[in-house]
């Protein structure tokens, strides 16, 4: 069974009918037992770092998604999963995240006569940048759906698996440490390269 | 870098996607789950649901539809038409659907906008607005108005000052169509497009006008669009989406290919 963590950040049924579709028995949970009993967890969500990780602070799901990550079962986080599993993220003057992977996440930063849009919305080609079971599907010139105003910068490149470019930013795309697999993009929307990364994560024994 | 996106529009009344025809009333075309199914297949990079009906009669959204679609396609799905209040997005998104599209209901409620952003965030709430040409004056200073019910009814909202305020509400996109240029395939009103999108910092989706490809290229280069939304090109076999993309994609203008 796999859980996908309910934290009630935005919208989890998009996730849950991806990886039906792909063949995954799953159950949408917010409580951590549950977590602690899945073979493998999913943490998605959108919205703001701030509310969010106040949420999965209310319902006990930060220490669940450690415990997970430390338990050495395979768990993908997703956009502000992602962005949450850093250490520390600017959004609404600055949160503490979970410190899952080293780093921080910036606002996207322009200058207005640039007239970029914020946010980081649409498809966008995600550059590989080392191999990994997750992405093993994943060809060159290959898009994925992104919607972020916030990116992480990762710190460390043994960590970076994916880098996308907006406007001169590079920022990560996905990233990850042993049985631990974030992508800012959305898998679970990016048409049929996603499904092949929802497909592989059924598939994974957590080793990079 | 972004690619610019191809989004396909099905307007749905009685279960069909159907379109209007001026003066004409409506054609049924076909079955909205199975030409999602095929759009999806062809490489649409994003697909609009609309019940064109739902608000008139005075009933939510058509979810059952709402929901087999969103088990067909794995690609941002935007749901509008019957929407009436935070309960309504919730609904919608809780059967699949990506982003929630207000439109008349925004114009005689800014509120619900500000609602659905706190609710579900930003990126999930995108506004519809029709807008028509009525001359630059000192009430509409774009020249443009916000109209409703088809463009039948004016509203008094100057169409910039109501997409700022919306951005300002906390849309996370815009969705823009020209009362002026929809039906007549003669492309997109560039000049209307570009005035928008220059003066937001949120995406712009182009509507209304699309006839041949080159539009499409016009308003994602010229009218700055981010987005171009089409219907009757490819629901009458005239056009495929994937030949769209390549025509547009040859031109200089970045898309997402799809493997075939």
């Amino acid at each position: 069974m796999l859980a996908i963590l309910d934290y009630e950040a935005g919208n989890l049924t998009s996730v849950e009918l991806a990886v039906q579709h792909v063949g995954g028995d799953c159950v949408v949970t917010k409580d951590p037992k549950e977590v602690a009993y899945a073979e493998r967890v999913i943490f998605p969500g959108v919205g703001a770092a701030k509310s969010a990780m106040a949420n999965l602070q209310r319902f006990g799901l930060d220490r669940a998604i450690k415990d997970a990550v430390a338990s050495g079962k395979p768990v993908l986080a997703i956009c502000i999963g992602l962005q949450l599993a850093f250490d520390f993220s600017e959004e609404d003057g600055g949160v503490d995240c979970l410190g899952l992977l080293p780093g921080k996440v910036k606002r996207f930063v322009f200058p207005p006569e640039k007239h970029v849009k914020i946010p980081h919305m649409g498809w966008n080609e995600i550059t590989v940048t080392q191999p990994h079971p997750l992405l093993k599907d994943v060809n060159p010139g290959d898009e994925c759906y992104y919607v972020h105003s916030y990116y992480a910068a990762a710190e460390d490149e043994k960590m970076l698996y994916c880098r996308t470019e907006y406007e001169g930013v590079n920022f990560t795309g996905a990233a990850g440490k042993g049985n631990f697999f974030a992508t800012q993009f959305h898998p679970e929307k990016s048409g049929e390269v996603g499904l092949s990364i929802l497909r592989n994560f059924l598939k994974w024994d957590g080793k990079a | 870098m972004l690619s610019k996106r191809l989004i396909i529009c099905l307007d749905v009344r009685d279960k069909k996607v159907t379109k209007g025809v001026k003066f004409q009333g409506n054609v049924d075309i076909g079955d909205p789950v199975e030409m999602a199914a095929q759009y999806y297949e062809d490489g649409v990079d994003e697909l609009v649901f609309y019940d064109i009906t739902a608000s008139a009669e005075g009933r939510p959204i058509d979810i059952e539809m709402v929901a087999e679609v969103a088990r067909t396609i794995f690609i941002p799905f935007s749901v509008g038409g019957g929407i009436r209040n935070v309960d309504d997005m919730r609904r919608a998104l809780l059967a699949g659907a990506e982003k929630i599209s207000v439109n008349s209901l925004a114009v005689k409620n800014p509120d619900i906008i500000r609602e659905g952003a706190r609710a579900f965030g930003n990126q999930c709430v995108v506004l519809g607005m029709d807008a028509k040409f009525v001359g630059v004056s000192e009430k509409f200073p774009s020249g443009y108005e916000i109209v409703v019910r088809g463009g039948r009814t004016p509203t008094g909202n100057d169409a910039l000052a109501w997409a700022k305020q919306a951005e300002d509400l906390g849309a996370g996109e815009i969705c823009l169509n020209s009362i002026d240029a929809d039906g007549t395939k003669e492309g997109y009103e560039l000049n209307l497009t570009r005035m928008i999108s220059e003066n937001v910092s949120i995406p712009v989706i182009a509507s209304g006008g699309a006839g041949h490809p080159d539009h499409i290229v016009d308003v994602l280069t010229q009218g700055r669009a981010d987005a171009a939304l089409i219907a009757s090109m490819v629901h009458y076999g005239d056009y495929t989406c994937r030949g769209i993309k390549d025509y547009v994609a040859a031109r200089g203008v970045r898309m997402r290919a799809v493997a075939l």
